[in-house]
């Protein structure tokens, strides 16, 4: 470390005194930052349009106004009657569009918790324990990771059967290898800090120096984590639905079974590839955004 | 360095033989059994206790775990229930054609993305570092497939620059010695057909690249800011040295560490990427073979599919495990 940043450091840490701990500290400073709240604002519209669809949405999803104008060279684009066009049954894509976003929030937030809490108890019991318990659970993860994730979940979809719910484990799947490494790793490295000796040498026992002590302090990569697996999350199961993998009813709205049945329409009507699309984007962007810049409110390296 | 590479290689055992144990498990857990999963739709109660007898799926797990494994080694993992070819010879087929395209993808997400993310790190906190840094983030929330759509259809479908699908003009007659088809015609002499590939692979490549190369772009920024302000970068400028070779010396060859992990761990997303990418482009690989497997139901692809494919990427990552030992000698002692 140079000087100029030994002093940065040190002024820095003077200014960051009289703040509580870090996390309060990390959430001033993103209610500051354009960016996550750029990122809040994405976030805040999706859940919004997900939780009232029935309110907002003009139609219902499943009603097809357009019916019998539509042919597959002739799908009406955006109108003032309908927003974002029809789509290839005649239906008004807007709705779609709208009730979509509840699969997608939906499936987003249980796979992402899912697969935190299944990740969060082998993490703990290899970061705990530590020895064999930890071998054995390395190696579980070790195999879980040497499958490509999508290619996990296409196959743990395909024993599931094709339900949202299955979708919801086959993501939870894919994400608990991670959550367990980085929460092993981060628990292993606090287990060696001066407070733990303390705690230790003061008699408290390790069950309550790890879920008091160890754990609590292991948290912030994971929390980090969590927010960027939403954003993944959403995407894997856009790109599950999109093979065919996705809720059992074909006439429920999904983002990523709307881009595969506009296929063959896309020279004609690009409009029904670019909303849906769109959607995800924005939605994974919201999270994204947030999650990057937590994870520098977070780094006590990024202190300015 | 022989024995940390004897170190890693003995890691994999356990690995290989969890992952073969995962997958015969899984075909066990399928719907309907084994037998209906390789039978398909067609089974029927006669054909069912064929395969049954054939495959000896009545005899206790042990015996077929033993024989799968067996198989497997062998390189035999039946047919394809929808082509009825042998699985193996769906491989050599495909095989050749997504690595191609994930070469073609790494090769843009590299070769765009280490300059870039240097010169971001260069120009911090201006225009282009601002610029790299939205571009990467939006590089990370676009579906992979809907960026494809939109390749597809401004230079496909819209400007007309490039074939909206296919590995190569059917029309065009090429032989393919090696499966890449690039390559095949620079091999065969046949530059029509090399250039026609090239131009077919130019599209999914540019979707497909776009996930290792918002990566890239921000672990190259990430890391060549660390290392800038590293004494010995300093003591370099110090010495008079050229800014050229300060560069390639002390800021390149250490900042780069970082990227090598990264490009290796991205093995594994370019081929999920490659299941979606293939599937817009109507492109032969592995990806759109794998994709038809499933809405087919075809489980004696995917099982074999799945299995090649994760030994693949455990190699993959222990040979950039491997380099990574090569370029930094720290790693070996640890």
């Amino acid at each position: 470390m140079s000087l100029s940043q030994v002093e940065a450091a040190t002024e820095s840490d003077q200014v960051e005194q009289p703040v509580g701990n870090l996390r309060q500290a990390a959430w001033r400073r993103l209610r500051r930052d354009p960016v996550a709240i750029t990122g809040f604002v994405l976030i805040a519209m999706f859940i919004v349009v997900a939780v009232l669809a029935p309110l907002i949405a003009p139609y219902d999803p499943r009603d097809t106004p357009g019916a019998g104008t539509i042919t597959p060279t002739n799908i009406p684009g955006p109108s003032a009657e309908h927003w974002f066009g029809l789509d290839e049954q005649g239906r008004d894509e807007l709705s779609r569009v709208i009730y979509g976003a509840r699969q997608s929030l939906l499936v987003g937030v249980v796979a992402m918790l899912l697969g935190m809490a299944g990740g969060m108890v082998l993490g703990v019991l290899a970061g705990a324990f530590g020895r064999w318990v930890d071998s054995v659970v390395m190696r579980i993860v070790d195999i879980m990771l040497s499958i490509p994730g999508l290619l996990m979940a296409i196959a743990i979809a395909a024993v599931l059967g094709r339900s949202l719910t299955s979708v919801m484990i086959a993501i939870a799947a894919v994400n608990v290898p991670i959550f367990a490494r980085l929460l092993r790793g981060q628990m292993m490295s606090q287990r060696e800090s001066d407070y733990v000796l303390a705690a230790r040498s003061l008699g408290v026992r390790r069950r309550s120096i790890v879920l008091s002590h160890v754990l609590p302090n292991s948290m912030s990569p994971v929390i980090v984590q969590a927010t960027l697996t939403l954003a993944t999350a959403i995407i894997e199961a856009a790109a599950l639905s999109f093979l065919g993998l996705g809720g059992a009813d074909p006439a429920v709205p999904e983002w990523g079974r709307m881009l595969a049945s506009t296929q063959r329409y896309l020279a004609s009507a690009p409009h029904l590839a670019l909303f849906p699309g769109l959607a995800i984007m924005v939605a994974a962007l919201g999270f994204t955004l947030i999650g990057e810049r937590l994870r520098e409110a977070l780094d006590p390296k990024y202190r300015r | 360095m022989l024995k940390f590479v004897v170190r890693r290689l003995l890691m994999l055992v356990p690995i290989l033989i969890g992952l073969s144990a995962l997958l015969f498990a899984w075909l066990r857990a399928l719907p309907g059994g084994p037998a209906v999963a390789l039978l398909g739709e067609r089974a029927t109660p006669e054909s069912i206790a064929r395969v049954e007898e054939l495959y000896g799926l009545n005899e206790p797990w042990y015996v077929q775990y033993g024989r799968y494994l067996s198989n497997a080694v062998q390189f035999d993992f039946g047919n394809s229930t929808r082509t009825n070819r042998p699985v193996t010879e769906e491989m050599a087929r495909t095989f050749p054609a997504t690595f191609e395209l994930a070469l073609a993808a790494l090769i843009l997400a590299i070769g765009i993305g280490i300059p870039l993310g240097y010169l971001a790190a260069r120009h911090y906190g201006r225009w282009l570092d601002n610029m790299s840094v939205t571009g990467s983030l939006l590089g990370v929330a676009i579906p992979v497939f809907f960026l494809a759509y939109i390749l597809k259809y401004v230079f496909a479908v819209r400007l007309g620059w490039f074939p909206t699908q296919g590995r190569q003009d059917p029309r065009m007659d090429a032989e393919h010695p090696t499966g890449m088809y690039v390559l095949d015609g620079l091999l065969t002499g046949n530059l029509d057909a090399s250039w026609d590939a090239l131009m077919h692979l130019v599209l999914p490549a540019l979707a497909l690249g776009s996930i290792p190369l918002a990566i890239i772009v921000r672990i190259t920024r990430a890391s060549v800011l660390d290392v800038v302000h590293e004494d010995y970068v300093r003591t370099a400028e110090a010495k008079g040295l050229w800014e050229r070779t300060i560069t390639r010396r002390h800021v390149l060859r250490n900042a780069l560490l970082p990227v090598v992990t990264v490009v290796g761990l991205q093995a594994g997303l370019l081929f999920s990427g490659a299941i979606l990418t293939e599937t817009v482009f109507a492109f032969d690989g592995v990806g759109r073979f794998v994709a038809e497997a499933i809405s087919n139901r075809d489980y004696a692809v995917l099982q074999g599919f799945i299995l090649v494919i994760a030994v693949l990427y455990v190699v993959i990552n222990l040979l950039v495990d491997v380099s990574y030992g090569l370029i930094d000698p720290r790693v070996r002692v640890r």
